[in-house]
């Protein structure tokens, strides 16, 4: 397929097939790590941004976003990864956290872009995502991933995964 | 020789924010790719120090949260010095820079290379440092280098969580038992005049300073020493008094433990030119 017929809504399209390795329940356009596409004479240029600096997770995404694209018949693909804006669990739509919820990961509140140094301080409750209890406790700041943390329920007393709001 | 407190070079003449009057680092023609190199290379080092502790952590939740903070730092080394080799433009790439360079081509302070130490050992170290850090990257936000100023606005949402959680644990461990005190005073005493050299500011500085890409690190040291010195008196600790500063990383002069640390680092991609795994 020739570059001239492509749209930018179409490879976003094509995009949505591309999921995070470590959360598969979201697609790379859901997670906002692809910041833009452009289509042009010479082929297509996926923009696209880190989670976190270190994220294992980065790599696979890049070459899963050119393989995708390749099967659909793309044949110049180039992932730039860009780091205009910091990466941000605000750009994720409330479709994207229901279905991160459903998967059974608590899905991040609103960052808040505090003092850093606030020892020993307050923290948000999290929602059990199993049983929507209030009655959850942080068991580690740092989990599985670098983007989330671990959290058990009081109530129904299944550990589970908070998406850090960052 | 195994004692980490050991520096290359002891400078009792140096006044700390001030340059050193001995040599001068003489790469100001090419000022931004030492600069990134400094950069990068702390975050490569103490990165790698950090993984060490990957399965040898006192508890999970911390064996976690220090590979964790591993991964932060040897992601934004990446980032640093892949801008490094295009800055250079000799064809060096992050991976090149990290693994091909020796001991006295790198240009971290000689407080990251140390050996982790016990747990208080380094969690005193990891505050000394991202005390530092949140006031160097916030000021990189503004640098007038674009993708420096981008790299640090993510670098700095992740110094944030690390100074919270490296101040939560000097906190909790000196005000803590007897024992827990005992340590990280100690490691307090060892690893304070190492702070300093975060600090020295010299012609690479300068030049940075001129082209608005970053502020010369003097400037950031009474607010740095304001809040350390702040959670220092929370957790009950001294601060020692000391005469005896460190130099020498910056110009490629460190403790012996840099190299014993490079040759675990490196010898992979040096065994095996050009490996993919």
């Amino acid at each position: 397929m020739a570059s001239a017929q492509l749209t930018r809504e179409q490879i976003l399209t094509w995009l949505e097939e591309v999921r995070d390795p470590e959360i598969p329940v979201l697609s790379v356009v859901e997670l906002g790590v692809v910041r833009d596409v452009q289509v042009g004479e010479t082929g297509v240029v996926v923009e696209m941004t880190p989670t976190y600096s270190g994220c294992p997770a980065l790599h696979v995404m890049e070459e899963e976003i050119e393989r995708t694209l390749r099967a659909h018949g793309v044949d110049a693909v180039e992932v730039r990864i860009v780091f205009r804006e910091p990466w941000t669990t605000d750009w994720m739509s409330d479709e994207a956290k229901e279905k991160l919820r459903a998967y059974g990961i608590a899905p991040p509140h609103a960052s808040a872009e505090g003092d850093a140094l606030v020892p020993l301080r307050r923290r948000d409750v999290i929602p059990c995502p199993f049983c929507a209890s209030h009655n959850t406790a942080q068991k580690s700041e740092f989990g599985s991933t670098a983007c989330k943390a671990i959290f058990v329920c009081n109530d129904c007393r299944q550990p589970f995964d908070y998406f850090k709001a960052i | 020789m195994s004692a980490p407190s050991k520096p290359a070079v002891p400078d009792e003449s140096w006044v700390p924010g001030r340059a050193p009057a001995g040599p001068t680092s003489g790469a100001t023609s090419n000022a931004l790719f030492e600069y990134l190199c400094r950069l990068g290379d702390d975050r490569l080092v103490l990165g790698h120090r950090l993984s060490q502790w990957c399965g040898h952590a006192p508890i999970f939740e911390e064996d976690i949260a220090l590979g964790n903070f591993a991964l932060d730092l040897i992601g934004q080394a990446s980032a640093l010095l892949h801008l490094a080799g295009e800055v250079e433009g000799k064809g060096r790439d992050e991976d090149a820079l990290a693994f091909l360079r020796d001991e006295n081509q790198f240009r971290n302070a000689q407080l990251v290379e140390l050996p982790i130490g016990d747990f208080g050992y380094t969690v005193v170290r990891q505050f000394l440092f991202d005390a530092f850090d949140v006031l160097l990257l916030d000021g990189l936000t503004r640098s007038s280098n674009e993708t420096l100023a981008g790299i640090a606005g993510k670098a700095l949402k992740e110094a944030k969580y690390h100074l919270r959680h490296s101040a939560e644990w000097v906190v909790r461990l000196g005000d803590g038992t007897e024992e827990s005190h005992g340590r990280v005073q100690r490691a307090l005493n060892e690893l304070w005049p190492f702070a300093f050299e975060l600090f020295e500011t010299d012609d690479v500085d300068h030049a940075m300073n001129a082209q608005g890409v970053a502020a010369e690190p003097a400037t950031l040291r009474a607010q740095w020493e304001s809040t350390v010195r702040d959670v220092f008196a929370k957790a009950t600790l001294l601060v020692p008094e000391t005469a005896r500063l460190v130099t020498g990383g910056r110009r490629g002069r460190h403790t012996e433990h840099l190299g014993h640390m490079l040759a675990e680092m490196q010898i992979l991609p040096r065994s095996h030119p050009g490996a993919k795994w």
